[in-house]
Protein backbone atom coordinates (compact mmCIF):
# COMPACT_ATOMS: atom_id res chain seq x y z
CA UNK A 1 0.00 0.00 0.00
CA UNK A 2 3.00 2.31 -0.06
CA UNK A 3 2.65 5.50 -2.10
CA UNK A 4 -0.98 5.94 -1.26
CA UNK A 5 -1.71 9.64 -1.57
CA UNK A 6 -3.77 11.10 1.28
CA UNK A 7 -4.45 14.40 3.02
CA UNK A 8 -2.99 14.61 6.51
CA UNK A 9 -5.99 16.35 8.02
CA UNK A 10 -8.42 13.69 6.79
CA UNK A 11 -6.30 10.90 8.18
CA UNK A 12 -5.98 12.68 11.51
CA UNK A 13 -9.66 13.56 11.78
CA UNK A 14 -10.61 10.00 10.87
CA UNK A 15 -8.37 8.76 13.67
CA UNK A 16 -9.96 11.12 16.19
CA UNK A 17 -13.44 10.20 14.93
CA UNK A 18 -12.73 6.52 15.50
CA UNK A 19 -11.50 7.14 19.02
CA UNK A 20 -14.40 9.44 19.90
CA UNK A 21 -16.70 6.41 19.82
CA UNK A 22 -14.93 4.85 22.77
CA UNK A 23 -13.42 7.86 24.49
CA UNK A 24 -16.05 10.30 25.71
CA UNK A 25 -13.42 12.81 26.85
CA UNK A 26 -12.50 13.89 23.32
CA UNK A 27 -13.89 17.21 22.10
CA UNK A 28 -13.48 18.68 18.60
CA UNK A 29 -13.77 22.41 17.96
CA UNK A 30 -13.51 24.16 14.63
CA UNK A 31 -13.23 27.83 13.72
CA UNK A 32 -15.65 27.35 10.83
CA UNK A 33 -13.14 25.22 8.96
CA UNK A 34 -14.04 21.86 7.45
CA UNK A 35 -12.88 18.78 5.63
CA UNK A 36 -14.77 15.87 4.08
CA UNK A 37 -13.92 13.64 7.05
CA UNK A 38 -15.08 16.27 9.51
CA UNK A 39 -18.62 16.05 8.14
CA UNK A 40 -19.19 12.60 9.61
CA UNK A 41 -17.62 13.59 12.91
CA UNK A 42 -19.80 16.65 13.38
CA UNK A 43 -22.88 14.77 12.29
CA UNK A 44 -22.31 11.91 14.71
CA UNK A 45 -20.92 13.78 17.73
CA UNK A 46 -23.18 16.80 17.94
CA UNK A 47 -22.53 17.08 21.69
CA UNK A 48 -18.75 17.02 21.34
CA UNK A 49 -18.27 18.98 18.16
CA UNK A 50 -18.62 22.75 18.16
CA UNK A 51 -18.11 25.30 15.44
CA UNK A 52 -17.22 28.51 17.26
CA UNK A 53 -17.43 30.49 14.04
CA UNK A 54 -14.63 32.51 12.50
CA UNK A 55 -13.26 33.37 15.91
CA UNK A 56 -9.80 31.92 16.49
CA UNK A 57 -9.27 33.70 19.81
CA UNK A 58 -12.42 32.16 21.18
CA UNK A 59 -11.44 28.81 19.66
CA UNK A 60 -8.40 28.73 21.92
CA UNK A 61 -10.19 30.11 24.98
CA UNK A 62 -13.09 27.67 24.77
CA UNK A 63 -10.64 24.82 24.21
CA UNK A 64 -8.68 25.90 27.28
CA UNK A 65 -11.76 25.86 29.49
CA UNK A 66 -12.74 22.40 28.29
CA UNK A 67 -9.20 21.10 28.79
CA UNK A 68 -8.99 22.54 32.32
CA UNK A 69 -12.02 20.40 33.12
CA UNK A 70 -10.32 17.27 31.82
CA UNK A 71 -11.35 17.04 28.18
CA UNK A 72 -8.84 16.30 25.43
CA UNK A 73 -9.49 18.99 22.89
CA UNK A 74 -8.79 19.34 19.16
CA UNK A 75 -8.86 22.94 17.95
CA UNK A 76 -9.02 23.08 14.19
CA UNK A 77 -8.37 26.03 11.87
CA UNK A 78 -6.24 27.31 9.02
CA UNK A 79 -2.64 27.36 10.25
CA UNK A 80 -1.71 31.07 9.95
CA UNK A 81 -4.96 32.20 11.58
CA UNK A 82 -4.79 29.58 14.30
CA UNK A 83 -1.26 30.46 15.32
CA UNK A 84 -1.03 34.16 14.62
CA UNK A 85 -4.50 35.58 15.24
CA UNK A 86 -4.71 33.74 18.53
CA UNK A 87 -1.04 33.78 19.54
CA UNK A 88 -1.58 35.48 22.87
CA UNK A 89 -4.41 33.12 23.74
CA UNK A 90 -2.07 30.23 22.97
CA UNK A 91 0.71 31.81 25.01
CA UNK A 92 -1.26 32.70 28.13
CA UNK A 93 -3.93 30.03 28.24
CA UNK A 94 -2.06 27.02 26.89
CA UNK A 95 1.68 27.45 27.10
CA UNK A 96 1.72 29.29 30.40
CA UNK A 97 -1.00 27.23 32.11
CA UNK A 98 0.61 23.98 30.96
CA UNK A 99 3.54 24.66 33.25
CA UNK A 100 1.24 24.31 36.28
CA UNK A 101 -1.73 22.28 35.09
CA UNK A 102 -2.73 19.63 32.64
CA UNK A 103 -4.02 21.27 29.45
CA UNK A 104 -4.37 18.84 26.58
CA UNK A 105 -5.29 21.06 23.66
CA UNK A 106 -4.18 19.97 20.21
CA UNK A 107 -3.96 22.80 17.73
CA UNK A 108 -4.54 21.37 14.28
CA UNK A 109 -3.30 23.92 11.79
CA UNK A 110 -3.90 23.15 8.14
CA UNK A 111 -1.90 24.90 5.46
CA UNK A 112 1.75 24.62 6.42
CA UNK A 113 4.14 26.69 4.35
CA UNK A 114 2.81 27.31 0.87
CA UNK A 115 0.06 24.67 0.94
CA UNK A 116 -2.37 27.41 -0.01
CA UNK A 117 -0.10 28.48 -2.85
CA UNK A 118 -2.49 30.56 -4.95
CA UNK A 119 -4.34 32.09 -2.01
CA UNK A 120 -1.54 34.55 -1.45
CA UNK A 121 0.50 35.72 1.53
CA UNK A 122 -2.36 35.93 4.07
CA UNK A 123 -2.84 32.18 3.69
CA UNK A 124 0.82 31.22 3.41
CA UNK A 125 2.28 30.14 6.72
CA UNK A 126 5.99 30.84 6.92
CA UNK A 127 6.30 32.13 10.49
CA UNK A 128 4.63 29.42 12.54
CA UNK A 129 7.68 27.25 13.24
CA UNK A 130 9.55 30.22 14.64
CA UNK A 131 6.78 31.53 16.85
CA UNK A 132 5.46 28.19 18.08
CA UNK A 133 8.96 26.91 18.86
CA UNK A 134 9.56 29.83 21.17
CA UNK A 135 6.68 28.86 23.48
CA UNK A 136 7.65 26.83 26.57
CA UNK A 137 5.65 23.65 27.23
CA UNK A 138 4.51 23.45 23.61
CA UNK A 139 4.93 20.43 21.35
CA UNK A 140 5.53 21.16 17.67
CA UNK A 141 4.78 18.41 15.20
CA UNK A 142 5.48 18.91 11.51
CA UNK A 143 4.81 15.62 9.69
CA UNK A 144 5.88 14.86 6.16
CA UNK A 145 3.20 12.30 5.36
CA UNK A 146 -0.18 10.98 6.47
CA UNK A 147 1.32 7.89 8.05
CA UNK A 148 3.22 9.97 10.61
CA UNK A 149 0.12 12.08 11.11
CA UNK A 150 -1.87 8.93 11.87
CA UNK A 151 0.74 7.98 14.45
CA UNK A 152 0.15 11.28 16.20
CA UNK A 153 -3.49 10.42 16.99
CA UNK A 154 -2.73 8.21 19.98
CA UNK A 155 0.25 10.34 20.96
CA UNK A 156 -2.06 13.37 21.15
CA UNK A 157 -4.35 11.61 23.60
CA UNK A 158 -1.53 10.15 25.68
CA UNK A 159 0.69 13.24 26.03
CA UNK A 160 -1.40 15.65 28.05
CA UNK A 161 0.21 18.88 26.90
CA UNK A 162 -0.59 21.59 24.40
CA UNK A 163 0.56 20.68 20.91
CA UNK A 164 0.69 22.30 17.50
CA UNK A 165 0.23 20.13 14.43
CA UNK A 166 1.57 21.79 11.33
CA UNK A 167 -0.30 19.90 8.64
CA UNK A 168 0.13 20.26 4.92
CA UNK A 169 -3.04 21.22 3.07
CA UNK A 170 -2.41 19.14 -0.04
CA UNK A 171 -2.75 15.39 -0.54
CA UNK A 172 0.77 13.96 -0.41
CA UNK A 173 2.26 10.54 -1.09
CA UNK A 174 3.27 8.24 1.71
CA UNK A 175 6.89 8.25 2.88
CA UNK A 176 6.68 5.88 5.85
CA UNK A 177 5.47 2.28 5.85
CA UNK A 178 5.32 2.35 9.59
CA UNK A 179 7.33 3.87 12.40
CA UNK A 180 8.23 2.45 15.78
CA UNK A 181 7.15 4.30 18.93
CA UNK A 182 10.75 4.85 19.95
CA UNK A 183 11.65 6.29 16.55
CA UNK A 184 8.61 8.51 16.69
CA UNK A 185 9.62 9.81 20.11
CA UNK A 186 13.07 10.68 18.77
CA UNK A 187 11.44 13.25 16.55
CA UNK A 188 13.38 12.52 13.37
CA UNK A 189 14.26 9.71 11.00
CA UNK A 190 17.16 9.27 8.67
CA UNK A 191 15.30 8.24 5.55
CA UNK A 192 18.42 7.95 3.37
CA UNK A 193 21.92 7.29 4.60
CA UNK A 194 24.42 9.36 2.68
CA UNK A 195 28.01 10.46 2.70
CA UNK A 196 29.37 13.87 3.55
CA UNK A 197 26.21 15.83 2.79
CA UNK A 198 22.82 15.53 4.48
CA UNK A 199 19.54 17.26 3.77
CA UNK A 200 17.54 17.96 6.93
CA UNK A 201 13.99 18.80 6.06
CA UNK A 202 10.52 19.06 7.55
CA UNK A 203 6.98 18.66 6.22
CA UNK A 204 6.48 19.02 2.49
CA UNK A 205 10.20 19.65 1.92
CA UNK A 206 11.04 16.09 2.92
CA UNK A 207 9.36 14.89 -0.28
CA UNK A 208 11.56 17.22 -2.24
CA UNK A 209 14.65 16.17 -0.31
CA UNK A 210 13.98 12.54 -1.25
CA UNK A 211 13.56 13.48 -4.91
CA UNK A 212 16.81 15.44 -4.83
CA UNK A 213 18.65 12.54 -3.19
CA UNK A 214 17.43 10.27 -5.99
CA UNK A 215 18.45 12.68 -8.70
CA UNK A 216 21.99 13.24 -7.44
CA UNK A 217 22.39 9.54 -6.78
CA UNK A 218 22.34 9.06 -10.54
CA UNK A 219 25.53 11.11 -10.63
CA UNK A 220 27.13 9.03 -7.89
CA UNK A 221 26.57 11.66 -5.21
CA UNK A 222 25.10 10.06 -2.12
CA UNK A 223 23.37 12.62 0.08
CA UNK A 224 21.55 11.70 3.25
CA UNK A 225 18.00 12.74 4.07
CA UNK A 226 16.74 13.31 7.59
CA UNK A 227 13.06 14.01 8.08
CA UNK A 228 12.72 16.14 11.21
CA UNK A 229 9.05 15.89 12.13
CA UNK A 230 9.00 16.64 15.85
CA UNK A 231 10.59 20.04 16.14
CA UNK A 232 9.77 20.08 19.83
CA UNK A 233 10.58 17.99 21.76
CA UNK A 234 13.45 16.56 19.70
CA UNK A 235 15.95 13.96 20.89
CA UNK A 236 18.82 16.38 20.36
CA UNK A 237 21.46 13.98 21.57
CA UNK A 238 20.59 11.38 18.98
CA UNK A 239 19.99 13.94 16.27
CA UNK A 240 23.38 15.46 16.94
CA UNK A 241 24.99 12.02 16.64
CA UNK A 242 23.27 11.46 13.31
CA UNK A 243 24.30 14.72 11.71
CA UNK A 244 27.80 14.52 13.15
CA UNK A 245 28.50 11.71 10.68
CA UNK A 246 28.25 14.28 7.89
CA UNK A 247 30.47 17.20 6.94
CA UNK A 248 27.71 19.36 5.56
CA UNK A 249 24.03 19.84 6.36
CA UNK A 250 21.48 21.69 4.24
CA UNK A 251 18.21 22.55 5.98
CA UNK A 252 15.08 22.69 3.84
CA UNK A 253 11.87 24.27 5.07
CA UNK A 254 8.84 26.05 3.70
CA UNK A 255 9.34 28.80 6.20
CA UNK A 256 11.35 31.95 6.73
CA UNK A 257 14.99 31.24 7.40
CA UNK A 258 17.48 32.93 9.73
CA UNK A 259 14.85 33.71 12.31
CA UNK A 260 14.15 30.76 14.54
CA UNK A 261 12.79 28.04 12.28
CA UNK A 262 14.12 24.57 11.47
CA UNK A 263 17.45 26.09 10.42
CA UNK A 264 17.92 27.73 13.80
CA UNK A 265 16.99 24.53 15.59
CA UNK A 266 19.63 22.58 13.65
CA UNK A 267 22.18 25.37 14.07
CA UNK A 268 21.67 25.43 17.82
CA UNK A 269 22.12 21.67 18.06
CA UNK A 270 25.34 21.88 16.05
CA UNK A 271 26.45 24.72 18.26
CA UNK A 272 25.66 23.17 21.60
CA UNK A 273 26.99 19.74 20.75
CA UNK A 274 30.14 21.21 19.23
CA UNK A 275 29.52 19.24 16.09
CA UNK A 276 31.95 19.87 13.24
CA UNK A 277 29.28 20.31 10.63
CA UNK A 278 28.85 23.14 8.18
CA UNK A 279 25.35 24.42 7.62
CA UNK A 280 23.48 25.91 4.69
CA UNK A 281 19.94 27.15 5.23
CA UNK A 282 17.33 26.98 2.48
CA UNK A 283 13.86 28.43 2.81
CA UNK A 284 12.24 31.81 2.32
CA UNK A 285 14.14 35.05 2.68
CA UNK A 286 12.79 37.99 4.63
CA UNK A 287 9.86 38.82 2.33
CA UNK A 288 6.27 37.76 1.71
CA UNK A 289 5.38 35.96 -1.50
CA UNK A 290 2.89 37.85 -3.64
CA UNK A 291 3.58 35.93 -6.85
CA UNK A 292 0.93 33.69 -8.33
CA UNK A 293 1.41 30.18 -9.56
CA UNK A 294 1.85 26.63 -8.40
CA UNK A 295 3.79 25.68 -5.30
CA UNK A 296 6.66 24.49 -7.49
CA UNK A 297 6.65 27.75 -9.40
CA UNK A 298 6.85 29.70 -6.16
CA UNK A 299 9.69 27.45 -5.01
CA UNK A 300 11.57 28.20 -8.22
CA UNK A 301 11.15 31.95 -7.73
CA UNK A 302 12.46 31.61 -4.19
CA UNK A 303 15.38 29.26 -5.00
CA UNK A 304 13.85 26.33 -3.21
CA UNK A 305 13.41 24.16 -6.29
CA UNK A 306 15.29 20.95 -6.93
CA UNK A 307 17.81 22.65 -9.20
CA UNK A 308 18.73 25.20 -6.53
CA UNK A 309 19.16 22.49 -3.93
CA UNK A 310 21.33 20.43 -6.25
CA UNK A 311 23.41 23.51 -6.98
CA UNK A 312 24.08 23.89 -3.28
CA UNK A 313 25.01 20.22 -3.02
CA UNK A 314 27.42 20.49 -5.95
CA UNK A 315 29.16 23.46 -4.40
CA UNK A 316 30.16 21.11 -1.60
CA UNK A 317 31.17 18.12 -3.68
CA UNK B 1 -33.95 39.27 53.95
CA UNK B 2 -33.72 42.32 56.21
CA UNK B 3 -31.03 44.75 54.98
CA UNK B 4 -30.03 45.32 58.60
CA UNK B 5 -29.61 41.65 59.40
CA UNK B 6 -26.40 40.27 60.86
CA UNK B 7 -25.25 38.91 57.51
CA UNK B 8 -25.05 42.32 55.90
CA UNK B 9 -23.37 43.89 58.91
CA UNK B 10 -20.87 41.06 58.71
CA UNK B 11 -20.30 41.62 54.98
CA UNK B 12 -19.80 45.36 55.54
CA UNK B 13 -17.27 44.68 58.26
CA UNK B 14 -15.43 42.22 56.04
CA UNK B 15 -15.39 44.71 53.18
CA UNK B 16 -13.94 47.35 55.46
CA UNK B 17 -11.27 44.91 56.68
CA UNK B 18 -10.42 43.81 53.13
CA UNK B 19 -10.06 47.43 52.04
CA UNK B 20 -7.59 48.12 54.85
CA UNK B 21 -5.60 44.96 54.17
CA UNK B 22 -5.48 45.79 50.47
CA UNK B 23 -4.05 49.20 51.29
CA UNK B 24 -1.42 47.54 53.49
CA UNK B 25 -0.42 45.31 50.59
CA UNK B 26 -0.20 48.32 48.31
CA UNK B 27 2.07 49.99 50.85
CA UNK B 28 4.69 47.26 50.42
CA UNK B 29 3.94 46.49 46.75
CA UNK B 30 3.55 49.80 44.98
CA UNK B 31 3.15 48.13 41.58
CA UNK B 32 -0.22 46.70 42.62
CA UNK B 33 -3.17 48.41 40.96
CA UNK B 34 -4.86 49.84 44.00
CA UNK B 35 -7.75 51.76 42.44
CA UNK B 36 -8.83 48.82 40.32
CA UNK B 37 -8.64 46.48 43.32
CA UNK B 38 -10.73 48.75 45.55
CA UNK B 39 -13.70 48.88 43.20
CA UNK B 40 -14.17 45.11 43.37
CA UNK B 41 -14.00 44.65 47.17
CA UNK B 42 -17.74 44.24 47.86
CA UNK B 43 -18.09 41.91 44.86
CA UNK B 44 -15.45 39.51 46.18
CA UNK B 45 -16.71 39.81 49.77
CA UNK B 46 -20.32 39.07 48.86
CA UNK B 47 -19.37 36.10 46.70
CA UNK B 48 -17.23 34.43 49.36
CA UNK B 49 -18.37 35.62 52.81
CA UNK B 50 -21.95 35.75 51.56
CA UNK B 51 -21.49 32.08 50.55
CA UNK B 52 -22.80 32.68 47.07
CA UNK B 53 -19.89 30.56 45.89
CA UNK B 54 -19.18 26.97 46.95
CA UNK B 55 -15.51 26.63 47.79
CA UNK B 56 -13.13 24.50 49.82
CA UNK B 57 -9.75 26.00 50.71
CA UNK B 58 -8.39 22.62 51.83
CA UNK B 59 -9.06 20.98 48.46
CA UNK B 60 -8.30 23.22 45.50
CA UNK B 61 -9.49 20.62 42.98
CA UNK B 62 -12.70 19.84 44.93
CA UNK B 63 -15.16 18.64 42.30
CA UNK B 64 -18.14 20.50 43.70
CA UNK B 65 -16.46 23.89 43.86
CA UNK B 66 -17.88 26.69 41.77
CA UNK B 67 -15.27 28.11 39.41
CA UNK B 68 -14.27 31.75 39.73
CA UNK B 69 -12.37 33.32 36.85
CA UNK B 70 -11.03 36.78 37.62
CA UNK B 71 -10.55 38.16 34.16
CA UNK B 72 -9.53 41.62 35.34
CA UNK B 73 -6.37 40.22 36.91
CA UNK B 74 -4.89 43.53 38.06
CA UNK B 75 -7.95 44.33 40.11
CA UNK B 76 -7.76 41.20 42.23
CA UNK B 77 -5.26 42.30 44.88
CA UNK B 78 -8.18 42.75 47.27
CA UNK B 79 -8.81 39.04 46.82
CA UNK B 80 -5.48 38.21 48.52
CA UNK B 81 -6.48 39.11 52.11
CA UNK B 82 -9.73 37.20 51.67
CA UNK B 83 -7.98 34.08 50.42
CA UNK B 84 -5.65 34.18 53.41
CA UNK B 85 -8.53 34.80 55.80
CA UNK B 86 -10.50 31.90 54.29
CA UNK B 87 -7.55 29.56 54.73
CA UNK B 88 -6.11 29.26 51.22
CA UNK B 89 -2.69 30.29 52.50
CA UNK B 90 -0.97 31.74 55.53
CA UNK B 91 -1.82 35.34 56.42
CA UNK B 92 1.87 36.10 56.80
CA UNK B 93 2.18 35.81 53.03
CA UNK B 94 0.26 39.08 52.71
CA UNK B 95 3.30 40.91 54.03
CA UNK B 96 5.52 39.58 51.23
CA UNK B 97 3.57 40.47 48.06
CA UNK B 98 5.93 41.12 45.16
CA UNK B 99 8.98 40.19 47.21
CA UNK B 100 11.61 37.52 46.63
CA UNK B 101 10.30 34.04 47.24
CA UNK B 102 6.65 35.10 47.45
CA UNK B 103 4.01 33.46 45.27
CA UNK B 104 1.84 36.56 45.49
CA UNK B 105 2.59 38.80 42.52
CA UNK B 106 1.49 42.35 41.85
CA UNK B 107 -0.69 40.77 39.19
CA UNK B 108 -2.03 37.36 40.24
CA UNK B 109 -1.13 34.04 38.59
CA UNK B 110 -2.79 30.68 38.96
CA UNK B 111 0.19 29.60 41.04
CA UNK B 112 -1.76 31.22 43.92
CA UNK B 113 -4.11 28.85 45.74
CA UNK B 114 -7.66 29.97 44.99
CA UNK B 115 -6.98 31.27 41.48
CA UNK B 116 -8.22 28.96 38.72
CA UNK B 117 -6.50 30.73 35.81
CA UNK B 118 -3.91 33.37 35.00
CA UNK B 119 -5.37 36.61 33.80
CA UNK B 120 -2.79 39.36 33.73
CA UNK B 121 -3.52 39.77 30.02
CA UNK B 122 -7.03 41.13 29.55
CA UNK B 123 -9.87 39.69 27.53
CA UNK B 124 -9.17 35.99 28.03
CA UNK B 125 -11.23 35.13 31.09
CA UNK B 126 -14.71 35.05 29.63
CA UNK B 127 -13.85 32.70 26.75
CA UNK B 128 -12.03 30.30 29.07
CA UNK B 129 -15.00 30.45 31.46
CA UNK B 130 -17.32 29.59 28.55
CA UNK B 131 -15.21 26.48 27.89
CA UNK B 132 -15.46 25.51 31.57
CA UNK B 133 -19.24 26.13 31.56
CA UNK B 134 -19.60 23.97 28.49
CA UNK B 135 -17.50 21.20 30.04
CA UNK B 136 -19.59 21.21 33.24
CA UNK B 137 -22.81 21.12 31.24
CA UNK B 138 -21.62 18.25 29.06
CA UNK B 139 -20.72 16.33 32.20
CA UNK B 140 -24.16 17.09 33.65
CA UNK B 141 -22.71 18.85 36.66
CA UNK B 142 -24.40 21.59 38.65
CA UNK B 143 -21.49 23.85 39.60
CA UNK B 144 -21.57 27.46 38.47
CA UNK B 145 -18.89 29.46 36.73
CA UNK B 146 -18.42 33.01 37.99
CA UNK B 147 -16.41 35.58 36.06
CA UNK B 148 -15.26 39.03 37.16
CA UNK B 149 -14.80 41.30 34.17
CA UNK B 150 -13.52 44.85 34.14
CA UNK B 151 -15.31 47.38 31.97
CA UNK B 152 -12.12 48.61 30.30
CA UNK B 153 -11.57 45.01 29.30
CA UNK B 154 -14.78 45.11 27.27
CA UNK B 155 -12.83 46.90 24.55
CA UNK B 156 -11.14 43.57 23.77
CA UNK B 157 -12.69 41.84 20.75
CA UNK B 158 -12.20 38.40 22.28
CA UNK B 159 -14.74 39.32 24.98
CA UNK B 160 -17.45 39.74 22.36
CA UNK B 161 -16.54 36.48 20.64
CA UNK B 162 -17.26 34.84 23.99
CA UNK B 163 -20.40 36.92 24.66
CA UNK B 164 -21.87 35.69 21.36
CA UNK B 165 -20.82 32.13 22.11
CA UNK B 166 -22.35 32.04 25.60
CA UNK B 167 -25.68 33.38 24.36
CA UNK B 168 -25.83 30.98 21.44
CA UNK B 169 -24.97 27.96 23.59
CA UNK B 170 -27.31 29.01 26.42
CA UNK B 171 -24.62 28.71 29.08
CA UNK B 172 -27.01 29.08 32.00
CA UNK B 173 -24.37 28.03 34.52
CA UNK B 174 -22.34 31.13 33.71
CA UNK B 175 -22.62 34.22 35.93
CA UNK B 176 -20.58 37.24 34.91
CA UNK B 177 -20.11 40.24 37.15
CA UNK B 178 -18.87 43.40 35.48
CA UNK B 179 -16.98 45.68 37.82
CA UNK B 180 -18.28 48.76 36.03
CA UNK B 181 -16.01 51.39 37.53
CA UNK B 182 -16.05 53.42 34.32
CA UNK B 183 -12.34 54.12 34.18
CA UNK B 184 -9.75 52.34 32.03
CA UNK B 185 -6.05 53.20 32.10
CA UNK B 186 -5.85 56.63 30.54
CA UNK B 187 -9.33 58.05 30.88
CA UNK B 188 -12.99 57.49 31.61
CA UNK B 189 -14.20 54.66 29.38
CA UNK B 190 -16.88 56.90 27.87
CA UNK B 191 -14.16 59.21 26.51
CA UNK B 192 -12.44 56.29 24.82
CA UNK B 193 -15.38 54.35 23.39
CA UNK B 194 -18.74 54.77 25.09
CA UNK B 195 -19.80 51.32 26.29
CA UNK B 196 -23.41 52.29 26.82
CA UNK B 197 -26.00 51.01 26.77
CA UNK B 198 -24.17 48.06 28.24
CA UNK B 199 -27.26 46.18 29.41
CA UNK B 200 -28.80 46.27 25.94
CA UNK B 201 -25.59 45.04 24.36
CA UNK B 202 -25.74 41.87 26.45
CA UNK B 203 -29.49 41.53 26.05
CA UNK B 204 -29.34 41.41 22.26
CA UNK B 205 -26.76 38.62 22.55
CA UNK B 206 -29.37 36.67 24.55
CA UNK B 207 -28.08 37.21 28.07
CA UNK B 208 -30.09 37.80 31.21
CA UNK B 209 -29.02 41.17 32.58
CA UNK B 210 -29.28 42.69 36.05
CA UNK B 211 -27.86 45.96 37.30
CA UNK B 212 -26.82 46.74 40.85
CA UNK B 213 -24.89 49.16 43.05
CA UNK B 214 -21.61 47.27 43.32
CA UNK B 215 -20.74 48.67 46.74
CA UNK B 216 -24.09 47.79 48.34
CA UNK B 217 -23.61 44.30 49.79
CA UNK B 218 -27.36 43.89 50.37
CA UNK B 219 -28.16 44.65 46.72
CA UNK B 220 -25.24 42.55 45.49
CA UNK B 221 -26.25 39.60 47.65
CA UNK B 222 -29.86 39.61 46.51
CA UNK B 223 -28.96 40.01 42.86
CA UNK B 224 -26.44 37.15 43.03
CA UNK B 225 -28.81 34.83 44.88
CA UNK B 226 -31.47 35.57 42.28
CA UNK B 227 -29.12 35.04 39.32
CA UNK B 228 -27.75 31.84 40.79
CA UNK B 229 -31.21 30.38 41.35
CA UNK B 230 -32.80 31.63 38.14
CA UNK B 231 -34.04 28.90 35.82
CA UNK B 232 -33.92 30.75 32.51
CA UNK B 233 -31.62 29.01 30.01
CA UNK B 234 -29.41 32.02 29.43
CA UNK B 235 -26.00 33.18 30.62
CA UNK B 236 -26.30 35.90 33.26
CA UNK B 237 -24.51 39.18 33.68
CA UNK B 238 -24.64 41.44 36.69
CA UNK B 239 -23.54 44.97 35.86
CA UNK B 240 -22.19 46.26 39.16
CA UNK B 241 -21.86 50.03 39.18
CA UNK B 242 -18.75 50.75 41.17
CA UNK B 243 -16.28 53.54 41.83
CA UNK B 244 -12.67 53.06 40.89
CA UNK B 245 -10.51 53.73 43.95
CA UNK B 246 -13.58 53.41 46.22
CA UNK B 247 -12.82 54.75 49.68
CA UNK B 248 -9.92 56.98 48.64
CA UNK B 249 -11.34 60.41 47.65
CA UNK B 250 -8.22 61.39 45.73
CA UNK B 251 -8.53 58.31 43.50
CA UNK B 252 -12.30 58.32 43.19
CA UNK B 253 -12.27 61.51 41.13
CA UNK B 254 -9.15 60.84 39.09
CA UNK B 255 -9.53 59.44 35.54
CA UNK B 256 -5.89 58.34 35.77
CA UNK B 257 -6.43 56.46 39.03
CA UNK B 258 -5.48 53.12 37.45
CA UNK B 259 -1.83 54.09 37.26
CA UNK B 260 -1.71 56.03 40.52
CA UNK B 261 -0.02 54.68 43.59
CA UNK B 262 -0.47 55.87 47.15
CA UNK B 263 2.60 56.79 49.15
CA UNK B 264 3.28 55.02 52.43
CA UNK B 265 2.51 58.12 54.55
CA UNK B 266 -0.75 58.62 52.70
CA UNK B 267 -1.74 55.00 53.33
CA UNK B 268 -0.87 55.31 57.02
CA UNK B 269 -3.05 58.42 57.29
CA UNK B 270 -5.95 56.68 55.54
CA UNK B 271 -5.61 53.60 57.74
CA UNK B 272 -5.53 55.73 60.89
CA UNK B 273 -8.69 57.49 59.76
CA UNK B 274 -10.44 54.21 58.98
CA UNK B 275 -9.79 52.95 62.50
Amino acid sequence: MKNEIRTMRDVFIEGIYNRMHKDSTLFFISADFGSPKLDMLREEFKDRFINVGIAEQNLINISTGLALEGFTVYAYAIAPFLTMRAYEQIRVNLSLHAQLKEVNVNLIGVGAGLSYDVSGPTHHCLEDITIMRSLPNMTLFSPSDWKLTEKFVDYSIRMKKPKYLRLDGKPLPQIYDSIEDSEFQNGFKELVKGEKICLVSTGYMSHKALRVANLVNEHQIRVGVIDLFMLKPLNEELFSESISLYDYVITLEEAFINKGGLDSLVASVIDRKNAKVRLKRMGFEDAYVFDMGSREHLHKLNHLDEKSIIKNIEEWT
Amino acid sequence: MNPNSDLFEYLKQKASWVRKETLKIHKIAQETRIASSLSAVEIFVTLYYGKIINFKPTDLRWENRDRLIISKGHGAISFYPMLADLGYFDKEELGRVGQEGSFLGCIPDCIIPGFETTNGALGHGLGVACGISLALKRKGRGEKVFVILGDGELFEGSIWEAVMFAGEHRLDNLIVIIDHNKVCMLDYCRNVIDLGPLDDKFRVFRWKVETVDGHDVYALYNALVMLRGDKEDKPRVLIAHTIKGKGIPRLETDPLSHVKSLKAEEIDAILAELK
